[in-house]
């Protein structure tokens, strides 16, 4: 009989527990299954713009240069990237791009040969296939090619030629010819073409800044070196720079005004320091509260108040984080040792001397390594912070992001952020290693 | 008594006024950590001060302007706001369904990631710093990063934020993880290595069973901070909560009382599940009923 109850049980906790092995992953397949559908997963590959991407992915590692003709005038513009902080100057242009009064040969290597004719038209001789020649007109361009029968990698319409092949790009309408030409690497990432420090070699660019002919009169190698890379047109290093300190003090500031509010309201709600129950419960639900409106709804509000910048960004952070220190700062009161306390108090200390000696150096390894924590995790949510309010590396790269074209600087930036959040870790793990000795949170 | 005290005199002024002298250089150098703390967050301040758009004795005065402007609006049409919550329910529920995916996909690559990074666990036992870089790399890239690049590859939508905040919380919980699989015994392990199992079979059969209550209270607490990065990334353009409330912002006057509405329901649905978490975490740490 006895047995037979035994089994019995054994065999209910058995099922059970089968039921629970099998139901839980059964429950959460159902859950992914359900999202598989109500995010629309199966349409995502028909929006999903893989042209976008590869761009993308091409831009980051390299970057083109454009020949331009303006159809109009006839005058040839070779720029990188298409931008006039790119511009090579009159009568300066790379080795691959010959200009001879009118004429313009473009080699884009490997046999790859574009011509632009002093009389408006252009050819381009392609290996393996052959010359293809493209005139603008007023109606629109004119080609040689069979509109019926052209490859997959020329675009033929009434008004636009447009040919990739893997030297290069080329595109023709009636207002400007163009060929672009892509390149591996960051181009102009150190000075600009109108820099007199392009294109030379770094132990070219030491020899430079120790010797004093001075390439500039009005002012050292060196610093004309400095200043002419802080200040580079096209990558910004200095603004960069600027950005990334914006965010890092948007943290700091944040992180340490919210411990600094905290503390205070923390004594006042725990349990052995404010026996009061009205105080103790309004304090807490503040912090509730303020924990509960979240990071977002106070950036907003404070960004209506403030405007954009770091300030806004900074109390941002420093309310929402009032909150999450109050909490943790007064669990931490509430399982202070009285012990210490009463000694100091034997000694005829005061209550303000009370705290100082016998509470805080008991909360300190607690409350330090949390605000550490805070702080580099903070370091992140300012760059997110940054982005909604306007300020630091968020809205650099936001801004970068919106134009969809500068990939390299966006690429740039997020590197920057990466170490920028990784030296942070770094650096509160080692302050926590160093403050809290013997502190087993601090590994 | 005095005899003793008067033969020990030097020796006693001599360990006072060294005790005096480490006093006093601790308070020094508690004094200058004090000062310099407080140089920086002064300067801090007025520099973010300088360079924000509107200063900070002006904007503290008006900070109330923008919250009594909705709420006042809001109470002026009060009789729409339960329509309004209805109408922004499917968005919030959006919201809550990334933060839960992500965690869900983010907790198990995290698992992953933290059994292949722990000593005595891992499967390639010379790659621990690898995956541990890989982890590091993982935790410290923004979610808006990700989220920025993938709008513009697969357009706007739940997926790009549940895609980033996914990454995010691998990192994060693959290293609070290892720390708990640290703690893990191994005898069940090697039991099982013992009758020939595989490697994910001792680590589901012999590892898991112990972590699990502990990899739940942290992919909890991960639930309800994703919560929050999900309402937030709605807000730069991937769906849900967050876009609601841009678009009902971005409107300005007139449509406050939907951003009320959208107030409202953030602030409940992020009080909730803080409470909610809170409570399922205090049961499994403090070793009830899980």
């Amino acid at each position: 009989m006895n047995t037979i109850a035994l089994k019995a049980e054994a065999d209910q906790i058995f099922t059970r527990k089968r039921l629970t092995n099998f139901g839980l992953p059964a429950v959460v397949l159902a859950y992914l299954a359900y999202i598989f559908f109500a995010f629309d997963i199966p349409g995502l590959a028909e929006r999903a713009r893989m042209d976008n991407a590869r761009t993308l992915v091409a831009d980051s590692y390299s970057y083109k240069t454009h020949v331009t003709r303006d159809n109009r005038s006839g005058a040839v513009t070779v720029s990188i990237e298409g931008e006039r902080k790119g511009n090579y100057p009159e009568g300066q242009t790379p080795a691959w791009v010959t200009v001879n009064d009118g004429t313009t040969l473009i080699d884009l290597g490997d046999g790859h040969l574009v011509n632009f004719h002093a009389d408006g038209g252009m050819d381009y001789t392609i290996p393996d296939f052959g010359l293809i020649t493209a005139r603008p007109t007023t109606g629109g361009v004119e080609t040689n090619l069979d509109p019926a029968a052209v490859p997959d990698w020329i675009n033929l319409s009434k008004n636009r030629l447009a040919i990739t092949t893997g030297a290069g790009r080329v595109s023709v309408t009636r207002n400007r010819t163009e060929v672009f030409r892509y390149f591996p690497g960051w181009e102009l990432f150190f000075f600009t073409l109108d820099s007199p420090f392009h294109g030379r070699s770094p132990l070219d660019l030491a020899g430079l800044a120790l010797s004093s002919d001075r390439v500039e009169p009005a002012r050292s190698n060196l610093s004309a070196i400095v200043d002419d890379f802080w200040n580079n047109a096209m990558w910004r290093h200095g603004d960069v720079a600027w950005a990334l300190f914006e965010t890092i003090l948007m943290a700091f500031l944040g992180t340490m005004g919210a411990a600094m509010v905290a503390l205070p309201m923390a004594f006042m709600a725990a349990k052995n320091f404010t026996p009061v129950l009205t105080v103790r419960f309004g304090i807490r639900r503040l912090f509730d509260f303020v924990r509960g409106v979240d990071g977002l709804i106070w950036t907003i509000i404070l960004s209506r108040a403030f405007g954009p910048g770091p300030m806004t960004g900074a109390l941002a952070i420093l309310v929402t984080d009032t909150g999450s220190f109050g909490k943790m700062f007064s669990e931490a009161l509430e399982n202070v040792d009285g012990k210490q306390i009463e000694g100091v108090q034997s000694t005829g200390a005061k209550p303000l001397q009370r705290y100082r000696f016998g509470v805080i150096p008991q909360i300190t390894p607690v409350l330090l390594s949390q605000v550490l924590y805070y702080l580099e995790s903070n370091t992140r949510s300012a760059t997110i912070i940054g982005a909604i309010t306007g300020g630091g590396i968020g809205l650099l790269l936001t801004q970068a992001i919106i134009t969809q074209k500068d990939w390299e600087e966006v690429t740039y930036y997020i590197v920057l952020v990466i170490l920028m959040v990784m030296m942070m870790d770094w650096l509160s793990g080692l302050l926590r290693r160093r403050l809290i000795r013997g502190d087993e949170s601090g590994h | 008594m005095a005899e003793l005290s008067a033969s020990t005199g030097p020796g006693v002024m001599d360990t006072r006024a060294q005790y005096m002298a480490m006093i006093r250089r601790k308070r020094m150098y508690g004094g200058l950590m004090l000062s310099i703390f407080t140089l920086l967050m002064v300067s801090g301040f007025i520099l973010a001060d300088e360079r924000n758009a509107g200063g900070f004795w002006d904007g503290i005065l008006n900070i109330f302007d923008f919250p009594s402007e909705v709420v006042s609006e809001a109470w002026s049409k009060i009789d729409l706001l339960p329509g309004h919550l209805v109408t922004f329910f499917p968005a919030l529920v959006e919201t809550i369904n990334i933060a839960a995916v992500s965690s869900l996909l983010g907790a198990a690559v995290g698992m992953v990631l933290s059994l292949l990074s722990t000593r005595g666990l891992a499967r390639f036992p010379r790659l621990i710093p690898l995956f541990r870089r890989i982890m590091d790399i993982m935790r410290a890239i923004p979610e808006i990063v990700i989220a920025l690049v993938l709008i513009f590859i697969l357009g706007g939508g739940p997926v790009p934020a549940m895609i980033a905040i996914a990454f995010h919380t691998a990192g994060a919980l693959g290293k609070l993880f290892s720390e708990v699989n640290e703690n893990a015994d191994l005898k069940p392990v090697e039991g099982l290595q013992s009758v020939g199992a595989s490697w994910a079979q001792r680590m589901w059969l012999g590892v898991i069973p112990q972590v699990a209550p502990n990899y739940l209270s942290y992919a909890l607490l991960r639930f309800e901070i994703n919560i929050r990065a999900s309402a937030i990334l709605g807000f730069v353009g991937a769906g849900g909560i967050g876009y609601e409330l841009k678009n009902a912002m971005s409107w300005g006057q007139g449509k406050f009382d939907e951003a009320a509405a959208i107030f409202i329901l953030l602030f409940l649905s992020i009080v909730f599940f803080d409470q909610l978490s809170s409570h399922f975490r205090n049961r499994l740490t403090s070793g009830g009923p899980a």
